[in-house]
């Protein structure tokens, strides 16, 4: 059996999966409910100066029969007692002493974070998480992703965090940001012991088309929210990887966002994180979806033969290289597989419409046709076919030659100048724009229905 | 078997007629318009004879567009609704599907057609009218999915129309002869409502057109005239025993059923002569109304009957049984139908050949003839000039509906001897236009 457990900066936690500072963690009772399901830590809603919350706060991004693919809110920090929060941290430490809870903390001035993080440590919490990253609210008040939008600020506030803290500090980044690499830097600066990211994406998830307001609406109007949920996904795990591989960086990273299945959170590990926290997928489904994550990061541990988290912690990294470092030699070409195909024809539109015309069809079968020399191996088409392994990217290259955009450069032979010989797009077949014309075989389609055939097969007379 | 108790409340009839497509909710919509490829020179929309825009439709449906939905299926078939329910859908649009290919569950086409016509036939929302008026007049004879179809369009195009129907009700076999498990009267009729309502066509029920003077009234007041008036009465078999009480026609049975439920009694054990999908009906119809027993019999192999195998499958399901190369040579009993004689048969060459001696009587209290509608002949005839093929059918041109009489046009099972109602509804709307073409010459 592999170990899941971790030792993240100093916080002991049985499995990687926390939850994130969110409503999940608003209370003692959601949090030990959650320890008995499986969870490994759980980052304490955060605690703070007092706010006070709107109703609806919530925002969803439906697509077609899928609920929350997105997800936004316009809520602040928690709105309870410190002391009720305090007093329930020491109650689960007690229930459940190897489990992680961390302090998510907010607060303005030098004395109070001193004050909130001395606190929090005497009621016994693991250790500490800044929230440099609310983007809505707070920040108007100076705080959160205010905070994490400037360097400095942050330096300084962890600064004072480290004066005080004997417990490990993790500071909570921004994704709303031109580069998340400045605040983790000056995380590391200021002393942190750990970053973890992202928080949520500035957004407005979507507008009421009779209202004619932004989701959530507050009595008739509404407020830009923080985004999250599976559609964030890629855009944290860009962040994760850009801090992991920064030289000057060298924090343990706690990965959040789009984290809904044990997939999403082996990627998020195999990019540099080695715990990971997951909030709008226990939203959406409650806390029996651990039970799903660890066994499924189990299996994939045994099939792979990783011991322990370490051994997977950054696997990806060296495969993410600059694009000027990338093989242009390497070429593949579509292939159809004529048994599995369907004729659905969404690969015939897609590169028709949408990629280099190298799709033909031909009478008499619905099966399209890859015209190979039209073919730039963009991998449009197999991402448009609906089944699994019909259209396959095959390599064309003889596997030889290798050429990068930044040897090329060195070697003088990258195009500098317009209408450079030795640029793309020279050596692809472009149909003339007339032929574009009278194409689209839909467009003659009903309106006014089709013109029926009057062909009628005439059924065998009954009997 | 007496799997279904005999039905003697509405209540139990609707039970035991359930519909076997059901309206879907917005949920299940949503969920089943969202698998939808969108594909290219859809396939889906190749084997609707109406030519609907398949995906273009459930897209919309996806998006929260229904009365889009419904208008996109309306402008391709009047009879959107009840095609949705009724069509063979099966073997049309979702035997076409591509997922078919990936043995997957095609796309429950025919029920999300159903949806959004449903949803815009309650909310009464107009979506068409009737165009400038051109002056010009045509009479409709039959108000079935043809006729129907044709007053929609004519009016479409801007023709005062006046639909002539022997029957009380519109929408013709959709109400009297369809099974009740397919489509409710309530729906039919809604939608006939509906229709009725938009285009503002005159409709004159219980006024079948008999004779030759009524036909000539029709000539003189009328730029042209268009026969839906699909097929006839069952054929006679010609048997000896045929008139006994409780030897009936399917078509004419079904029509009972379809207006009286669960007041139209069967016997305890029926059997249902013939192999076409009019006997499936009459025997799954028979089972549900509460038969103990429901047998089949076909002249010929199980392989080489007419109906599709999905109607098979579902009679079979309710209970139905078999009975395969016999052929029925007398009705037997004293005033009541007391059993079939049959024959036993064996095709060579495709044809029957009964063999001697092989005969049996099956003991029965009831038989229902589904052997094929008889063509309205002697009505036709009284039309000078039109003429009709070999099966009785009308001839007529295959794009404009023009008969060998030049005011007559003809489209439905008048003309194609007896096919669906998307057929009727497809055939009927190019006729319009046919006619159109020929009085704007
Ligand atoms: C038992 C049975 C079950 C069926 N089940 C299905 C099914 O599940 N799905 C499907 O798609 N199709 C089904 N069909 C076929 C479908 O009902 C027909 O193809 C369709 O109704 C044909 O339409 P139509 O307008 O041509 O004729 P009809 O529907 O027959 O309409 C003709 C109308 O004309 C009227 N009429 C006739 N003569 C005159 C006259 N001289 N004067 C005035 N009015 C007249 C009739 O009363 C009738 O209302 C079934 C048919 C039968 C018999
Ligand atoms: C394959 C691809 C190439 C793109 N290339 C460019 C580009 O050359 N210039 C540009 O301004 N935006 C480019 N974009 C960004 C798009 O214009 C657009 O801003 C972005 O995809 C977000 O819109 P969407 O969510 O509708 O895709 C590209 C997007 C894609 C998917
Ligand atoms: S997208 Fe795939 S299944 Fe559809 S036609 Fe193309 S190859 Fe065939
Ligand atoms: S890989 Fe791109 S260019 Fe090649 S066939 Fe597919 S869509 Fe077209
Ligand atoms: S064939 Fe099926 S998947 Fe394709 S457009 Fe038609 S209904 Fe949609």
């Amino acid at each position: 059996m592999p170990d899941l457990s971790i030792n993240f900066a100093g916080i002991k936690s049985p499995n990687p999966f926390w939850l994130a500072s969110a409503p999940p963690t608003n209370s003692g009772y959601q949090i030990m409910k959650a320890f008995d399901a499986g969870w490994g830590g759980a980052v304490w809603k955060t605690l703070g100066v007092p706010v006070v919350n709107v109703s609806s706060r919530y925002g969803g991004l439906n697509y077609r029969d899928k609920r929350l693919i997105g997800f936004n809110n316009i809520e602040l920090i928690s709105d309870r007692p410190l002391s009720h929060n305090l007093r329930e941290i020491e109650e689960v430490k007690k229930r459940f002493p190897n489990h992680a809870v961390i302090a998510s903390l907010m607060v303005q001035t030098r004395q109070e974070w001193h004050d909130i993080v001395r606190q929090s440590q005497d009621a016994g919490a693991d250790g500490f998480e800044l929230n440099f990253g609310c983007p809505h609210g707070m920040c108007e008040r100076g705080m959160g992703s205010a905070v994490g939008q400037e360097p400095k600020i942050l330096q300084m506030i962890v600064e004072w965090v480290m004066e005080v803290a004997t417990k490990p500090v993790i500071v909570k980044l921004t994704p709303n940001i031109s580069d998340i690499t400045e605040p983790a830097m000056a995380a590391r600066r200021g002393g942190a012991d750990a970053i973890s990211l992202i928080n949520t994406i500035q957004s407005i998830v979507g507008v009421d088309l009779d209202q004619f307001a932004p989701y959530p609406i507050v009595d008739g109007k509404g407020s830009n929210g923080g985004y999250c949920g599976p559609a964030v996904k890629p855009i944290a795990l860009n962040m994760v990887k850009n801090c992991a591989q920064h030289p000057d960086i060298k924090l343990p990273i706690s990965g959040i966002g789009g984290i809904e299945t044990w997939r999403d959170a082996v990627e998020h590990i195999l990019l540099g994180a080695s715990s990971v926290q997951v909030c709008t997928a226990a939203m959406h489904y409650g806390f029996g979806i651990i039970r799903e994550m660890t066994s499924g990061l189990e299996q994939y541990m045994v099939e792979k033969g990783f011991n322990t988290i370490y051994d997977m912690v950054g696997k990806a990294l060296p495969n993410v290289l600059h694009w000027e470092d990338l093989n242009m030699k390497y070429k593949v070409t579509a292939n159809i597989n004529e048994d599995k195909c369907i004729g659905c024809q969404l690969c015939y539109t897609a590169c028709e419409d949408g990629a280099h015309q190298a799709i033909k069809l031909n009478a008499g079968t619905r099966v399209p046709e890859i015209i190979e020399e039209n073919c730039v191996g963009c991998n449009l088409c197999s991402l448009v076919c609906p089944v699994e392994q019909c259209i396959t990217m095959e390599r064309t290259d003889d596997g030889t030659q290798h050429l990068t955009w930044k040897e090329r450069t060195a070697a003088g032979t990258a195009p500098t100048v317009f209408e450079d010989e030795k640029a793309g797009g020279r050596h692809h077949w472009v149909p003339e724009p007339s032929a574009a014309l009278g194409k689209e075989r839909h467009k003659t389609l009903p309106g006014k229905a089709r013109l029926y055939s009057g062909e009628t097969v005439l059924p065998a007379e009954a009997e | 078997m007496a799997e279904f108790f005999t039905p003697t409340t509405e209540q139990e009839f609707a039970e035991n007629f359930a519909q076997l497509k059901p309206v879907m909710n917005r949920t299940e919509a949503l969920y089943e318009s969202s698998r939808c490829l969108f594909c290219f020179d859809a396939p889906c929309i190749k084997a609707c004879p109406s030519g609907i825009d398949i995906p273009q439709f459930i897209r919309q449906i996806n998006s929260g567009n229904d009365t889009g939905a419904a208008r996109t299926i309306y402008e391709a078939n009047y009879f959107g609704n009840a095609c949705g329910k009724v069509c063979p859908t099966e073997v049309l649009c979702e035997g076409a599907c591509v997922y078919n290919l990936q043995e997957v569950k095609p796309i429950e086409i025919g029920r999300l057609q159903s949806y959004a016509t449903t949803k815009v036939i309650k909310s009464g929302e107009k979506l068409f009218g009737p165009g400038a008026d051109n002056g010009k007049k045509v009479a409709v004879i039959g108000a079935g999915p043809a006729g129907i179809s044709a007053a929609c369009e004519l009016r479409s195009l801007g023709y005062t129309v006046d639909v002539f129907e022997a029957k009380a009700q519109p929408s013709g076999l959709t109400v009297y002869g369809v099974a009740p498990y397919k489509i409710t009267n309530e729906e039919t009729l809604a939608e006939m409502a509906y229709l009725q309502a938009q285009f503002g066509y005159n409709t004159h029920f219980n006024s079948p057109i008999k004779s030759r003077d009524e036909l000539e009234k029709l000539e003189q007041k009328y730029d042209a005239v268009f026969l839906g008036i699909g097929l006839g009465k069952t054929n006679e078999l010609g048997l000896p025993g045929e008139d006994k009480i409780n030897c009936t026609g399917a078509v004419e049975f079904i029509a009972e059923l379809r207006q009286h439920h669960h007041e139209v009694a069967v016997g305890r054990k029926v059997i249902v002569l013939g192999g076409g999908n009019t006997a499936m009906d009459a025997a799954s119809e028979s089972s549900r109304l509460g038969a103990e027993t429901v047998l089949l019999a076909y002249r010929r192999a199980k392989e080489e009957m007419g109906a599709y195998e999905f109607e098979y499958d579902l009679a079979k399901g309710v209970g139905v049984k078999g009975l395969f190369n016999v052929a029925p040579i007398e009705i037997t009993g004293n005033g009541y139908v007391a059993g079939v004689k049959f024959i036993r048969t064996e095709t060579s060459d495709g044809k029957v050949l009964e063999i001697a001696g092989s005969e049996f009587v099956e003991p029965c209290d009831m038989v229902i003839k589904a052997t094929g509608q008889a063509k309205q002949t002697e009505f036709l005839g009284l039309i000078p000039g039109l003429k009709l093929d070999g099966k009785g059918r009308i001839i007529a041109n295959a794009h404009t509906g023009q008969t060998s009489n030049p005011k007559y046009f003809a489209s439905g099972d008048a003309w194609n001897g007896g096919a669906e109602v998307v057929n009727a509804a497809a055939e009927a709307k190019l006729t319009a236009r046919g006619i159109h073409a020929y009085l704007s010459k």
